[in-house]
């Protein structure tokens, strides 16, 4: 017998108001959503944010353009350096700073170990909410890997605050280039297995395919960027469109989608990280020599350069002190500047009233773009398809609400 | 297409609306009046030749005191066919922090308005679910405004005082160490 609706035989039907969140495994942090469910179907979802606000914004106002940087490293805290790279590039082009060719390429490959780290975690934890738990464990193995790599490097694992105003921190060192070529080679077959674990896996294409579908034009009036954009067909890219550091240079493609589901996401974030790797390589090979730091770089609480550290008053602490609003200026005027992240273009928009400090900063973080699209993208599907959208999105609580 | 280019254009079709073009670091922007920002807007979305899809960002600037109007709300446009960018920064007085919404052209401007509204109390006309974001709902003033202090009132928020006496009320269930 087959029953269409409660009333036909008597029973008492009703829509529910569903609390999903904040403490939830499978919404990546503080997401909270309140979902109007008529059985197992969703009819409307109201999403909920704001519970990691630290006021990144404000607190940007009253510092110096050096020290805002550890404040970016908590934004996106699982790609901490392309926030970081995303920030000095707009402080550079506000003051006018070219760093030099070697810190650029070095910022480049960093950028993109950090895009397949990201994408690494992304991976593992979309494929654990759907179900799939072995790939949870084998993406940690590798993002480990990476972690270790950024210890090599920095010291730090997660925020790193490498790059500076004008270049880089510190040179690559030996150990990790030597390290990072064993890494690549590697890499491009792990990928073929994560591919084997779920791409023909048939309970995967059951709750991928035909979920979250997003058409070119619509997800362009959404705003979505980054591989959720690309998932639909749509070729725009931060690191083509409007270049920076050494991307101009090097030759690689953007994999786009066609169907715009969660299904041809997936296919696309796992291409980009081929192509990650590819750009890697590239820069290996054509690293010029020469100089990390631009000449005209301000001073940072961290200065790599030897003859200026510790010599009477110019203490380490003293060199962060020196650039304060009384010292430099910078020239008035405002601009927004974009870069690439894994989860999609990261904005910064400064407005500069010539002090040291900035007078206003903007953050276009992607997750909070994509969070407010979640109502749009999981209409009329299941429970738990709501839990395939949330990972195929690709959101950070902590860039969400900044 | 050339950013003059995109300027004389926009001079064209709102001779009236546009008051100031700036330029820095190869970036255009124009100040506009607020009165017809919706019809600039669509005008910029639809215009085949200018085809700017792309909301990139939407925010308001707190201007007080430096500027003769107190507001700004930042338009950040970019068109991924053409490959161009404009800047729209339209003036908003303190006495009348309003503007129209744009929700109607992006969807994604949504959620920027509602933190804009929520930043600085601008209040976006027409906006289909105006409420706070990313403070608290029963939260007092606009902290982004330049005269909202960096470090809060003496007074702890509402919320967070339930939490204190909360925490204060279970602490009477806490296991008690032996000596």
């Amino acid at each position: 017998m087959e029953i269409t609706e409660g009333q036909n035989i008597g029973l008492h039907t009703q829509e529910l108001t569903l609390n999903m969140g904040p403490q939830h495994p499978a919404t990546h942090g503080v997401l909270r959503l309140i979902l109007e469910v008529d059985g197992e179907v969703v009819k409307n979802c109201i999403p909920h944010v704001g519970y990691l606000h630290r006021g990144v914004e404000k607190l940007a106002e009253y510092r110096a353009y050096p020290s805002v940087m550890p404040l970016t490293d908590r934004l996106d805290y699982i790609s901490s350096m392309v926030n970081n790279i995303g920030y000095c590039i707009a402080v550079e082009r506000l003051m006018g700073i070219e760093p030099p060719p070697r810190a650029k390429y070095i910022r480049t490959l960093l950028s993109e170990l950090t895009r397949i780290s990201s994408h690494l975690l992304w991976l593992a934890t979309h494929a654990l909410d759907i179900g799939a738990m072995t790939v949870f464990l084998y993406c940690f193995r590798e993002r480990e890997w990476l972690l270790e790599l950024f210890e090599m490097l920095i010291g730090a694992r997660l925020t790193v605050s490498y790059p500076r105003i004008g270049g880089v921190r510190c040179d690559v060192n030996r150990e990790f280039l030597c390290n990072l070529k064993e890494f690549i080679k590697e890499f491009p077959d792990r990928i073929v297995q994560y591919e084997t674990l779920i791409d023909q896996n048939r309970i995967w294409l059951k709750r991928t395919k035909g979920i979250g579908v997003i058409s070119a034009e619509e997800a362009v009036r959404w705003g979505l960027t980054g591989a959720t954009l690309r998932g639909s067909g749509v070729n725009y890219d931060v690191r083509k469109k409007m270049p920076y550091d050494a991307y101009d240079e090097i030759d690689f493609d953007i994999p786009l989608g066609s169907n715009g589901d969660v299904y041809d996401r997936y296919r696309c974030r796992m291409e980009e990280m081929r192509q990650s790797v590819k750009i890697i390589e590239q820069c290996l090979d054509r690293m010029p020599e020469g100089p990390i730091l631009a000449e005209d770089a301000p001073d940072l609480d961290m200065n790599p350069r030897g003859h200026r550290m510790l010599d009477g008053e110019f203490s380490v602490w003293g060199a962060g002190l020196a650039f304060t609003d009384e010292f430099v200026t910078t020239p008035k005027g405002e601009l927004y500047s974009a870069v690439e992240a894994p989860k999609g273009e990261l904005g910064f928009y400064i407005v500069s009233d010539g002090t040291g400090r900035p007078y206003r900063m903007r953050l276009r973080s992607p997750s909070f773009i994509h969070a407010s699209a979640i109502p749009r993208l999981c209409k009329g599907h299941y429970i738990a398809d709501v839990i395939a959208v949330i990972g195929t999105i690709d959101i950070v609580m902590g860039e969400c609400d900044r | 297409m050339r950013s003059n280019e995109i300027v004389n254009k926009l001079k064209e079709a709102f001779p009236e609306e546009i008051i100031e073009v700036c330029s820095f670091a190869n970036q255009t922007s124009m100040v506009v009046k607020k009165q017809r920002i919706v019809e600039v807007m669509r005008f910029l979305h639809d215009n085949p030749g200018l085809n700017f899809g792309h909301l990139q960002d939407l925010c308001g600037v707190d201007y007080k005191d430096t500027k003769p109007y107190r507001f700004e709300v930042v338009y950040q446009l970019f068109s991924i066919e053409k490959e161009h960018a404009i800047r729209i920064r339209a003036m908003l007085p303190e006495d009348d922090a309003t503007i129209d919404t744009v929700t109607p052209i992006w969807d994604g401007a949504s959620w920027h308005e509602r933190e804009c509204y929520d930043m600085f109390g601008i209040v976006f006309k027409g906006h289909p679910d105006l409420r706070r974001i990313l403070m608290p709902e029963d939260w007092q003033g606009h902290p982004l405004r330049k005269d909202y202090p960096l470090k809060g009132p003496k007074e702890y928020w509402k919320g967070f005082q339930e939490v204190l006496r909360k925490a204060d009320e279970y602490r009477q269930y806490e296991t008690k160490v032996l000596d």
